[in-house]
């Protein structure tokens, strides 16, 4: 019954109408492409980073290096890394603008709107993810130059892929911002927590022959079973299993990777959402 | 229904063991200006972030609009507007921007929403302004497209926290010239808190609020009574001795109030000149004046309302409070 309550609150929050909260996750998504459309610093800095690992760090490495699969070098072999990561941090700073929202006040005035709290954090969270997949489709677009051919088709299965793992992280980032009070503090905590998911996710290395501990912590890492379907998606590899992840002896699909993801999505979004309703 | 827009009944809010609202009860009818008074950390804000839905009641309860705001948050939210005392703006956007995305949260439809964004931007003078970023608008400007936000959806009741602070007197007139209008034109409620006492007397009403409690609700006229005489306030250079002569020699009560003493007299011209020529300890200044609330209040609770050194106290134990009890 408690529970049962509690959920009720969670969704609804007491005698919201559906159609009023879905108009409340739209208008939360849309005020963020908004600010993101105005910003065109912001668009060009997010994708500084990105390039300069594969134009400078891939290519640099790759010189000296033989391929890593037969026909693929370091590069590509980086390339959809590269895009995983730049999907991670930049949906991770939905939990930014959350904090930064409460410090300039904002967030009171979304908070007293008569639309449900789960419907904000959902709103911010699709937005954040909105911006990130736009960030990694401009690195995707970089893909000739290091010799990859993508056709629509690959695009049209990536999109889903980076969907979920964007929604996956900004949840999370949300999730810890209605804990992290100070815009310091989370940048801290966000250093803290995603350079170690973005090295140990399998971006810059392939994920076999790792040392024990070192293996255990990358599959414990949920942002591993985002990267390796894009990279198997964007180099167009059959289950190699250079590739992907083998998980007690067994090589993953790209399905069962994505039912990986999409349940740390599911429990991330849902926690988010929870919490989100459960600040004051 | 009733017949009240607002009504509180035995109301406490305590942050551990600090009882910022202790049991209070009131109601407001609709199309009242009703002003809530009191130092800084009151209990004013407690009480309107109840009223709001932001936060919950430890007892007692509140309905706005009919609705009780524990369990029909949302039809509460749905019925007041909101003018925070700390800004609420996202600067990065434009005031349209803004207008838009608040008129999109309390579902003013598509149809009316231009129209209405238009006139209230119109009305607080920001319409030549309103495609640009909020970062670049003045204070002023920042409250009035507040209040502008906070008309937007036609509440039932307006609720104003320190609609004017720190705002210059132009604009704080202007403001108020804006509030009554729209007590004419639309008949909103409007329930306001403020420590200026001048601002007060707007109020159709004014609940008085020290420590928690509520110490007096009246029309500003009559609370004006309380205090029926003139007030002469004085400053001696011997205040311990002028307060036991005042005393001895008039038999009325001296109320003490920094480095002045402060007494009541019936006919304060006619007593002014016999006071300063017969007085025996060495006045320094002296005045006279008709009774405001800042009199009042300091009748009532032996304080006056800028006085904040006491309840800023407050203000920092609940926030401290506050910030505990959040993680």
């Amino acid at each position: 019954m408690k529970l049962r309550q509690s959920f009720v609150n969670m969704i609804g929050a007491r005698g919201t109408s559906t159609m009023n909260n879905l108009r409340g996750v739209y208008t939360l998504w849309y005020r963020d492409i908004l600010i993101f459309g105005r910003d065109r610093v912001h668009i060009i800095s997010s994708i500084t980073l990105p390039l300069l690992f594969v134009f400078v760090f891939g290519i640099g490495l790759s010189a000296r290096m033989g391929d890593l699969a037969p026909g693929i070098n370091f590069t590509q072999f980086l390339f959809p890394g590269i895009i995983g990561m730049t999907i991670l941090m930049s949906s991770f700073t939905a939990g930014v603008s959350v904090v930064w929202d409460r410090e300039v006040g904002f967030l009171r005035e979304v908070l007293i709107a008569p639309i449900s709290r789960a419907s904000v954090a959902m709103g911010k969270t699709l937005g954040t993810a909105t911006i990130a997949v736009i960030q990694g489709i401009i690195i995707l677009l970089f893909a000739p130059l290091v010799d990859i051919s993508v056709s629509a088709w690959t695009v049209l299965v990536l999109l889903p892929l980076m969907l979920l793992l964007a929604i996956s992280m900004s949840s999370l980032g949300i999730l810890l911002a209605t804990r992290i009070k100070s815009l310091e503090a989370f940048h801290g905590l966000m250093s803290l927590l995603m350079f170690p998911m973005v090295f140990l996710s399998g971006v810059f290395f392939p994920l076999q022959g790792l040392p024990a501990w070192m293996d255990i912590l990358v599959k414990f890492n949920p942002v591993t079973y985002g990267i390796a379907p894009i990279r198997q998606v964007v180099l167009g590899a059959s289950p190699d299993s250079l590739f992907s992840i083998v998980l007690f002896g067994h090589t993953m699909s790209i399905w069962e990777d994505v039912t990986m993801l999409a349940l740390f999505a599911a429990a991330m979004i849902l926690l988010a959402m929870w919490s989100f309703g459960k600040q004051d | 229904m009733t017949d009240y827009i607002i009504k509180v009944e035995k109301l406490v809010k305590r942050f551990g063991k600090l009882a910022a609202v202790d049991d209070i009860s009131f109601s407001v009818v609709p199309g009242e200006i009703f002003g809530f008074l009191g130092p800084n950390g009151a209990g004013k804000t407690t009480t309107i972030n109840i009223l709001c839905t932001l936060l919950k009641p430890t007892s007692g309860r509140a309905s706005v609009n009919g609705f009780d705001v524990v369990r029909q948050q949302s039809q509460v939210r749905q019925s007041i507007g909101l003018v925070f005392q700390d800004p609420s703006l996202d600067v990065r956007l434009s005031g349209l921007q803004n207008l838009r995305f608040h008129a999109s949260v309390y579902h003013v439809p598509a149809p009316i929403r231009e129209q209405r964004i238009e006139q209230v931007l119109m009305m607080m003078e920001l319409w030549d302004r309103r495609n640009n970023e909020v970062r670049t608008y003045s204070g002023g400007m920042k409250r009035r497209l507040e209040l502008a936000r906070g008309l937007l959806h036609y509440p039932k009741v307006l609720f104003l926290d320190e609609p004017t602070l720190g705002l210059d007197p132009q604009t704080r007139s202007h403001i108020w010239e804006y509030i009554l209008d729209l007590r004419q034109r639309e008949g909103t409620t409007i329930f306001l808190t403020t420590h200026y006492m001048d601002e007060a007397e707007n109020a159709d009403r004014i609940a008085i609020i020290d420590y928690g409690k509520l110490i007096a609700i009246d029309t500003p006229e009559r609370l004006k009574n309380i205090v029926s005489k003139d007030i002469i306030s004085v400053k001696t250079d011997d205040n311990d001795r002028a307060a036991e002569e005042i005393g001895l020699r008039y038999r009325i009560e001296v109320i003490r109030d920094g480095d002045e003493l402060t007494f009541e007299v019936a006919n304060g011209e006619e007593f002014l000149p016999t006071f300063v020529r017969e007085f025996g300890t060495k006045i320094l200044s002296i005045n006279l004046h008709q009774p405001s609330l800042d009199d009042v209040f300091l009748k009532l609770t032996g304080r006056e309302i800028r006085q904040e050194a006491a309840s800023s106290e407050i203000k920092t134990i609940v926030r401290q409070y506050d910030r505990r009890t959040r993680h």
